[in-house]
């Protein structure tokens, strides 16, 4: 067996060096957070909370408003001051509970089990359900229903992604580090409710101290393996991941659980265990505050709602003038217009690029057909095609070159020696048409 | 708190990072890996190669510039695509087109402005070509100049006068008097060779060093801006049908098959500037790996029917501007395997 990987794939600088040092510490608690209702892939929450009402941390604030949802509870203590409609990450308007802080920081009463390996699955599942669990790598896919697969799908492997590719981010990392023992413990209850006797973490080959702690944690387990992975971008996506483990290919419109595997990032792991031991419902994640245009690179443990400007100020503010500001990381992030948004549970990092490092997308040129963009696509497509169509306003005519398995990960728009916005391209054809 | 109120924030698309390769840097490489093998051929042939090449570069450069400003175009001259088919003109022209009686100076000035404004501007500019500009430069001008095109400078002889002594190509002696002709021409099997791959023959100024071009080739190659695909294919099926079909019984003039030499057919001409320098042009040449070994496959197999069966000598100027017709029917027919697409059909089955 040669190294796990998959075809295609870059090999940006990973610049983890910046905040990859810095342990995991609390951030300052906010004085005000804003909560979004719909922080996850599929329908918004409904609020079950009035404006004027004291809530308590970890205190349900909005219900799953559909089977593709997940709750969202209160990160602090503290009184609901309003609920409207607010900007997030994307810019995109979501409703959201704005909590003033009254500094008590008391919890809401948690089920508490210690005896967590002795329930059942429906329980363990519902635990996990009421945790308001998402897939904390950026997706934000609702943890409860990836763990109940139709029933014709067999899942015969969980694979914890640790790959963390994205350059910059080093949260998940940190966690392998400080918290192996209760990311394997959470493995273990994935593995529990799917009946899955073969679980795996997958870890670039950059990070090898997280391998050899997630090793040690997962001790003689024969059902647990950790393995180490080629570094190189993007490892982390799903389908890439699968591949490198398993070998298996999904189909470009399939899922997961079509080759029989679920992903679950290594942040989701933790959560699910702290969910099933002491019934936590998931307020707060480790957000790695990061970039050359900060003071203090480090990572922090947040609560959900806080505004990113608190957390820019926590880290010595920005050095020198801030360009742009990325939720997530520099592949797959969105930059922020605004430092009042929030942060939600798909946040994996902050990261401010100074001005003067900042690339300008309007500064393109023609594509010379290098070829380079379809050595790369992890998905086999022709970028370059894709883009040349797209920009010449043939829309239609992309759906020929699979426009619709593209899944932004940016690595052609990476390499282009033209510069050339290829993911904007395609992000433009795939708005105007239908699949 | 005030002072991250006030920044203002610049907002785009992801991805947030680029890599720091660009078309000037490609462009600018590939112009440095030719280097060695204009050097040789200045060595060889004197100062006048040099005049020659650098006429077409001047003249490359200019159109470009005159054509942007008239059509209102960004000026890019300093991208180094000009410069670079310029160069390729140059090293694809004889270095006897310098000469004042007959006056044949015009001749590269006249095949830079077809390559640069009718080849590549007028269909759109870099990118939008069809056809590889110097190759379209150098055809137009074998065409119109079927004779000055074709007096071949004996190399070093050239080298300090002006009066330079005249002699066929290597493939012309092939194809004119035949295999034992052309070794008898270097002395031995031995000598032939070495002096081919050194370069120590006439022909056009930039393609008689092979090692030369061979060193460039690898530069490029160490680089990544070309892959073995197209060039290796190109080469490999030139010289297969060079070893089955090149063979000549000079008595009867029947062909022998199984007894060509493909070394020769391979280190004389413009084969290796071709395959490595002029097919592999990024715009005239598909973009998908597989679909370049097809194209090089296509150029070999032309190259090897315009020098064996051919009213020219040598065929890879034409092999290469027939193949970059198909250019994009290859790209069109043959799509990089979608992820995942096999696993569809396994299930189906």
């Amino acid at each position: 067996m040669g190294v796990l990987t998959f075809s295609g794939g870059i090999h940006p600088p990973d610049k983890k060096e910046l905040s990859k040092e810095s342990p995991v510490t609390p951030a300052t608690l906010p004085q005000r957070v804003i909560i979004p209702l719909s922080q996850h892939t599929g329908a918004p929450c409904k609020p079950v909370i009035s404006i004027g009402q004291e809530v308590k941390k970890g205190e349900l604030i909005g219900e799953p408003g559909g089977f593709v949802s997940a709750p969202v509870h209160s990160s602090i203590s503290g009184k609901v001051t309003a609920i409207a409609e607010f900007p997030n990450a994307m810019g995109r308007m979501v409703t959201s509970v704005f909590i003033e802080n009254d500094g008590r920081e008391e919890w809401t009463a948690l089920k508490d089990s210690p005896d967590y390996k002795n329930l059942s699955v429906d329980e363990l599942k519902e635990k996990i359900k009421s945790a308001g669990i998402v897939g904390l790598g950026g997706a934000a896919f609702p943890t409860s229903v990836k763990l109940s697969p139709p029933k014709e799908k067999h899942i015969d492997t969980v694979i914890i992604n640790g790959a963390e590719c994205e350059p910059y981010l080093t949260a998940d990392y940190r966690l392998m580090i400080e918290r192996p023992d209760e990311i394997i413990e959470g493995l273990r209850i994935i593995m529990k409710v799917l009946g899955v006797s073969k679980g795996f973490i997958g870890i670039e080959d950059n990070k090898p101290d997280a391998v050899e702690r997630m090793t040690q944690a997962a001790g003689r387990d024969p059902e647990i393996m950790v393995l180490a992975l080629e570094v190189k971008y993007p490892q982390g996506a799903e389908k890439m991941l699968i591949k490198a483990v398993t070998g298996r290919e999904i189909h470009p419109r399939g899922l997961p659980m079509d080759v029989n595997v679920v992903v679950q990032n290594v942040g989701t792991a933790l959560a699910i265990y702290e969910a099933a031991r002491f019934g936590k419902p998931l307020i707060e994640r480790v957000v790695t505050v990061t970039g050359e245009g900060i003071n203090r690179p480090s990572n922090l443990m947040v609560r959900i709602g806080t505004p990113v400007s608190a957390l820019i100020d926590e880290c010595g503010g920005f050095r020198g003038i801030s360009g742009k500001v990325i939720a997530g990381g520099p592949m797959m992030g969105f930059a922020l217009s605004s430092l009042d948004v929030p942060v939600t549970k798909g946040t994996s990092g902050i990261l401010v690029i100074p001005e003067g490092e900042v690339i300008h997308a309007n500064d393109f040129e023609t594509c010379i057909r290098c070829g380079r963009c379809i050595d790369v696509c992890p998905m086999g497509l022709m970028p370059s095609m894709l883009s040349v169509l797209s920009e010449k306003a043939h829309y239609e005519d992309t759906k020929e070159y699979n426009i619709f398995d593209c899944f932004e990960c940016g690595s052609c728009a990476y390499v282009c020696p033209s510069k050339r916005p290829i993911v904007q391209f395609i992000r433009l054809a795939k708005s105007l048409i239908k699949p | 708190m005030e002072k991250t109120d006030k920044q203002q924030l610049i907002v785009t698309v992801s991805p947030h990072i680029k890599s720091e390769e660009s078309v000037t840097r490609i462009m600018w490489s590939v112009n440095l890996s030719l280097l060695p093998a204009i050097t040789m051929g200045a060595y060889f042939f004197g100062p006048k190669a040099l005049f020659v090449t650098v006429l077409c570069i001047i003249s490359s450069l200019l159109s470009e510039y005159f054509v942007q400003k008239g059509l209102k175009k960004k000026v890019t001259v300093s991208d180094g695509s000009a410069f670079l088919t310029g160069l390729l003109l140059g090293m694809n022209l004889p270095s006897s087109l310098w000469s004042f009686s007959p006056f044949t100076i015009h001749i590269p000035v006249i095949g830079s402005v077809v390559a640069i404004i009718i080849t590549k501007q007028l269909f759109g500019g870099l990118g939008y070509n069809i056809f590889n500009p110097a190759l379209i430069g150098r055809a137009f001008l074998l065409i119109s100049f079927p004779k000055a095109m074709t007096i071949w400078n004996t190399p070093s002889s050239a080298f300090f006068g002006l009066d330079a002594k005249t002699a066929a190509t290597p493939l012309g002696i092939l194809k004119e008097e035949g295999a034992q002709k052309l070794i008898e021409a270097f002395g031995d099997t031995t000598n032939l060779y070495s002096q081919l791959l050194l370069g120590h023959r006439a022909g056009s100024i930039g393609e008689t060093s092979a090692i030369a071009l061979l060193f460039g080739a690898g530069f490029l190659m160490y680089k990544r801006y070309i892959t073995w695909h197209l060039p290796i294919s190109f080469l490999a099926s030139a010289a297969l049908l060079a070893w089955v079909f090149g063979g000549k019984d000079m008595q009867t003039g029947k062909m022998l098959l199984f007894h060509g030499d493909p070394v020769v057919h391979l280190l004389s001409g413009g084969i290796i500037l071709g395959a490595f320098f002029m097919a592999t042009d990024y715009v005239t040449c598909p973009s998908v790996r597989r679909g370049q070994i097809v194209f090089g496959i296509g150029c070999g197999a032309l190259t090897m029917l315009i020098r064996l069966k051919g009213g020219y000598p040598e065929g890879v100027m034409f092999a290469i501007l027939l193949m970059n017709c198909f250019a994009p029917l290859i790209d069109k027919n043959m799509r990089t395997r979608v992820f995942g697409f096999v696993k569809k059909k396994e299930t189906k089955q």
